[in-house]
């Protein structure tokens, strides 16, 4: 696409303009203190003023492009041919487009085969102006700049107050994009609650998304079950698990172990949290859930199912032990020393130290890496999808298959589905409760370490 | 001498491949104050964690020689370090107290050592160890309260009653007022002095005029060595060495 090579040709520009500036202020630097600002920095504030705008021609260009071609092909006298309605009309035209990009596509519609030559056209004239568009402002903004090299001109200032402006930027990205998510997800999960009332979602009792139908929308979409799911697999059994190995681990690794075990066992730990979820999952698909489904049926359970909750939550649990260990382990290593040093002068054993002085000290902290944990596994998908199964199951149950909210997602979301559809939209809904939930453990557990790490500072 | 609670001899304290006492030997008397004098990193705070065997907590410590507590050697195999602590307390250069309430910091000891099988047992020894440093009063309606909520002064009178609460035989602290103020300073000194009554006290300082004012009798270091050792009078006013002369007139350290 020509656009492309316009965004390198501005980048060889900017260049270009890099070394005439700095040549240009090198002749101006005749001695100590004969410029306000060093060769480099001119050569920046070119450059830099070659390149951005340019770039913001460019992305403006990029997003009023498609309604001018748009306009164009609707002007075309073969457009006048097209359908009244408008949703077969934007269809014909995204066909049109596809051909026009890839000339070996087939149509499934014959007049968007006539319509692709237009379109064709009004791309290829429109991508030439916007070519052009972006090359006078890159021009200009360069040509400007060059011009203000001058020996007392600021250009050092003016660089770094750009730099400043970029880092602002690039902090600000992250914050935006979260904005962005959850603006999408309100908007969606807003759709679905026009269609089921909040309360049937969140208290209902039967989640049958497949069997739903116009009237009964509110009986088909109870979520309490998913949620039940996620809170007995996620909070509860992976918890079992996690917090007492997590937390023993912490206390030999931090107490105990000696220098050199430490070296070996704490990496190797930590390998366990690198391990990609999908591998947990089929791990726990594979060889987990079989075993406690023979275990299940020794213990006279009638047709007990591969998929269970025991095996999504054990893996589950295995996978948080390094994040809380970690977590333990700062906590643990935040204590001050005097304050065990207090304990063992006192005639305290090292385990009476640590059992009554050192854990309640940390307890906070632990505290608060729980809570992230449990943030961490709600949130998992990987190793639900592949072992805990489909069935939304209100039931106490460690063996019986249950479902989270994460699974229904995935399940919601795949496929083919009519987008517009509660099925699909309740995703987002799900989604939407899944983020709260996450949002709020986490800004209580940074809240929880800051207060922390205040008490010992 | 007769009155000896500690006794050190040839006592050398490495920290790894470092040296950082040489050659020690010491006699610490009870009934009295002694003082531990001398410029910073001289090692008289090691060879202070060395008498309750504190520095076993650092991994690479090492100490060789003999220290003798009322004749049995503290670093012999059948002597339990933990069972060594009880009767040798130590107070520390900042106040620790746990994050518990006042009522608990005191309870720790005695409640390990089991010291207080009925909870009258336990409010007595409290009310006493409270009482002899000098906090009773101040803290009496509060007894429910954090210990780390005190001031910096009563912290560390708290830290000092906790030590006194499980009946150490001696008890030892680490420049226990380097953090506090000139008047709560002042507490702590009145305090040391009324109790020498009861127990053998040893107190590293920075301050020559704190050694002057609490103790008895005082050991002056010097890089890693003993330089002197006397009666406080007689290192302040006619010291037998040039080094610890040049010393507490304030000619170096």
């Amino acid at each position: 696409m020509i656009l492309t090579g316009v965004l390198l040709a501005v980048l060889g520009l900017g260049l270009v303009g890099w070394f005439a500036a700095r040549g240009r202020a090198r002749l101006l630097h005749t001695g100590r203190g004969s410029i306000h600002s060093m060769p480099g920095y001119h050569a920046w504030h070119v450059a830099l003023w070659i390149v951005f705008p340019a770039l913001i021609a460019w992305g403006a260009w990029q997003a009023i492009m498609p309604g001018l071609v748009d306009g164009a092909v609707m002007a075309d006298p073969v457009a006048a041919q097209l359908p009244a309605d408008a949703m077969s009309r934007a269809a014909i035209l995204s066909e049109a487009k596809s051909i026009a990009d890839n000339p070996d596509a087939v149509a499934f519609n014959p007049l968007a085969n006539t319509l692709a030559g237009p379109v064709r056209d009004a791309h290829g004239r429109f991508g030439l102006i916007g070519a052009l568009l972006v090359a006078i402002v890159a021009v200009a903004g360069g040509g400007w700049a060059f011009t203000r090299i001058r020996a007392n001109f600021p250009a050092r200032t003016r660089v770094e107050r750009g730099v400043l402006g970029l880092l602002l930027v690039a902090s600000l990205m992250a914050i935006l994009t979260t904005f962005g998510i959850v603006a999408s997800l309100v908007f969606e999960a807003g759709m679905f609650f026009k269609d089921v009332s909040p309360i049937d979602f969140l208290t209902g009792l039967h989640w049958s998304p497949g069997s739903a139908r116009g009237d009964n929308l509110g009986d088909s979409f109870g979520a309490v079950p998913l949620f039940w799911g996620t809170i007995y697999i996620g909070a509860i059994i992976a918890m079992i698990v996690a917090i007492p190995l997590g937390l023993m681990s912490a206390i030999y690794l931090t107490q105990y172990a000696t220098p050199t075990i430490r070296k070996w066992l704490k990496p190797m730990l930590e390998i366990l949290a690198g391990i990609p979820t999908v591998v947990y999952g089929y791990f726990a698909a594979l060889t987990v859930a079989p075993i406690f489904r023979d275990f299940a049926a020794s213990l006279g359970m009638a047709n007990p199912s591969t998929e269970s909750a025991l095996a999504a939550g054990v893996v589950m649990g295995v996978m948080i032990i390094p994040f809380v260990s970690s977590m333990a382990d700062d906590a643990l290593a935040a204590v001050p020393r005097a304050m065990s040093d207090g304990s063992l002068a006192l005639g305290a054993t090292k385990s009476e130290t640590i059992k009554k002085v050192l854990l309640p000290a940390a307890l906070p902290g632990i505290v608060a890496g729980v809570m992230l944990a449990i943030s961490r596994a709600i949130g998992e998908t990987m190793i639900v999808v592949m072992a805990a199964g489909a069935a939304a199951n209100l039931s106490a149950n460690p063996f019986a298959s249950m479902t989270t909210v994460t699974y229904q997602i995935v399940q919601m979301l795949t496929g083919d589905q009519e987008f517009n559809s509660p099925k699909t939209l309740s995703a987002f809904a799900l989604g939407l409760v899944l983020f709260i939930v996450t949002l709020i453990l986490n800004i209580i557990a940074l809240r929880v370490v800051k207060r922390f790490r205040e008490a010992y500072e | 001498m007769t009155n000896s609670k500690l006794t050190a001899r040839n006592v050398d304290v490495f920290y790894g491949q470092k040296k950082a006492i040489n050659n020690v030997s010491i006699e610490i008397d009870n009934g009295i104050v002694t003082a531990f004098i001398g410029p910073s990193g001289c090692g008289k705070s090691t060879f202070l964690r060395s008498l309750n065997r504190m520095n076993d907590t650092i991994a690479d410590a090492r100490v060789t020689g003999e220290i003798l507590l009322d004749g049995e050697d503290i670093y012999a195999a059948a002597m339990d370090p933990v069972a060594l602590r009880a009767r040798v307390g130590m107070v520390f250069q900042k106040p620790n107290p746990f994050p518990k309430s006042i009522y608990e910091n005191i309870a720790y000891g005695p409640r390990i050592h089991g010291l207080a099988p009925a909870k009258a047992d336990l409010d007595g020894i409290i009310e006493s160890s409270l009482t002899k440093a000098g906090l009773w009063d101040e803290v009496k309606d509060r007894l429910n309260e954090p210990g780390t909520a005190l001031s910096g002064g009563q912290q560390q009178r708290l830290c000092i009653a906790r030590a006194i609460a499980v009946s150490p035989e001696v008890i030892l602290m680490d420049e226990p007022c380097s953090a506090l103020d000139p008047i709560a300073t002042a507490r702590i000194e009145e305090l040391i002095d009324e109790l020498k009554e009861s127990f053998a006290i040893v107190i590293v300082t920075h301050s020559m005029q704190q050694a002057a004012r609490v103790s008895q009798r005082t050991a002056f270091f010097h890089l890693g060595n003993l330089v002197e050792y006397g009666d406080t009078s007689q290192i302040f006013t006619t010291p037998r060495e040039e080094k610890t002369k040049d010393y507490i007139t304030g000619r170096y350290g």
